[in-house]
C-alpha cells in the first residue's frame, strides 16, 4: 500500500470502519512510514480538539428570552390541549 | 434465549439514551423536565448554528425555532435515534433555512448554489506540512487564543466542508444522518469529511506542529 492509497481510506481507518484485512495492510504500511503515522495522529488530534472544545456562552438576555418564550408557548399549548 | 424482534431495536436505543427519562416526563406535561433538556443543549445548539450561520442574531433565531419545534413535536419523538441527534438535525435544518432565506434561494437547495457536482477522492490535496504536534495545544496557548485559533481554522473552510465536519466529527451524526440533513449523497459526505479533516489538520499543524519534527520528503506525491 502506498501513501496516496492510504489517503483515500484515511477516514475509515480513523473511524474504525475498515475491514480487518485492509486495516492490517494500513497498519503494516504505517509501521514503516513515519509521515503517514504523523498525519494519522494529527487528524485524530484535530478531531479531538474540536470535539472537546467548550461550547459558546449564550448572550444572557437571549437565554432569558428563550426560556420565557418557551414557558409561554408551553402554557399556551397545555391550555389549548386542555380546552380541546 | 428469546430471538430479537424488530421493535427491540427501538427499545435498546431508548434504554441507552441518557435523556430518556427527561423526555418521558416532558411528554407527560412536566415543563421543568423540558426546561432541563433546553438548559442541557442550548449552548451546544447555539455553537453549532453560530458556526453555520456566523451571525449571532441568526443563530439565536435558529436555536429558538429548534426548541419551539421540539416543544410542539415532542410527542412524535419515538426514540429510534438519540434525542441529541434529533435536536442537532432539527437545529441544522433551521439554520440552513435561515441561510437560504438570507441568500434569497427560496426553492433551490444550498447544494445547487454554485457548489454542485460530485466530490472525488482524486482531487484531494495531499498533506503538505507534516510535523508532530508539540504536546497538547491547550497547554501552549491561552484558552482565548486556542478558541480563536480553532474558530479561524474552521472559518476558513468552505461551508460545504465545514458543515460536514461539524455534523460528523463535532456533533457525532452518522454519515447517513449527515447526508439526509444536508441533502447530499453518502459519497459526498465521505469525501468532504476527508477534505475537511485534511485542511484543518494542515492549518492546525502549521500552528501546533513541532518544526524539529517536520518532514520535507514528498511522501504523498508518489510512490516511495
Amino acid at each position: 500500500m502506498e501513501c496516496e492509497q492510504l489517503l483515500k481510506i484515511l477516514n475509515e481507518y480513523v473511524d474504525g470502519d475498515l475491514d480487518p484485512g485492509v486495516c492490517e495492510q494500513f497498519e503494516k504500511h504505517m509501521a514503516d512510514c513515519n509521515p503517514c503515522q504523523i498525519v494519522v495522529d494529527n487528524i485524530r488530534r484535530t478531531i479531538q480538539i474540536y470535539k472537546n472544545d467548550e461550547p459558546f456562552e449564550l448572550p444572557p438576555e437571549f437565554t432569558q428570552r428563550l426560556h420565557q418564550t418557551l414557558r409561554e408557548q408551553w402554557k399556551a399549548k397545555q391550555g389549548g390541549e386542555a380546552d380541546s | 434465549m428469546r430471538r430479537m424482534q424488530p421493535g427491540d431495536a427501538v427499545k435498546i436505543q431508548g434504554d441507552t439514551d441518557p435523556d430518556r427519562s427527561w423526555i418521558e416526563k416532558a411528554k407527560d406535561g412536566d415543563f421543568e423536565a423540558f426546561e432541563h433538556l433546553v438548559s442541557k443543549y442550548e449552548r451546544r445548539l447555539y455553537t453549532l448554528t453560530l458556526r453555520i450561520l456566523r451571525q449571532p442574531e441568526d443563530a439565536e433565531e435558529a436555536v429558538q425555532e429548534t426548541f419551539l419545534s421540539i416543544l410542539n413535536h415532542l410527542g412524535s419523538f419515538r426514540g429510534e435515534a438519540k434525542f441529541s441527534s434529533w435536536l442537532v438535525r432539527i437545529a441544522t435544518n433551521h439554520a440552513l433555512k435561515i441561510l437560504r432565506k438570507r441568500r434569497g434561494f427560496k426553492a433551490v437547495p444550498l447544494e445547487d448554489a454554485g457548489s454542485g457536482g460530485e466530490d472525488r477522492y482524486g482531487d484531494i490535496a495531499p498533506p503538505q506540512y507534516i510535523a508532530a504536534w508539540k504536546e497538547h495545544p491547550g497547554r501552549l496557548a491561552q484558552e482565548q487564543q486556542l478558541e480563536q485559533i480553532l474558530a479561524e481554522a474552521l472559518e476558513q473552510l468552505d461551508e460545504k466542508y465545514r458543515f460536514v465536519f461539524l455534523l460528523r466529527d463535532v456533533e457525532g451524526l452518522s454519515t447517513e444522518e449527515t447526508a439526509e440533513v444536508l441533502g447530499i449523497g453518502l459519497s459526498n459526505v465521505k469525501v468532504r469529511l476527508l477534505r475537511a479533516r485534511l485542511m484543518l489538520r494542515e492549518r492546525l499543524t502549521r500552528i501546533f506542529g513541532d518544526e524539529a519534527t517536520q518532514l520535507f520528503s514528498p511522501h504523498f506525491d508518489g510512490p516511495h
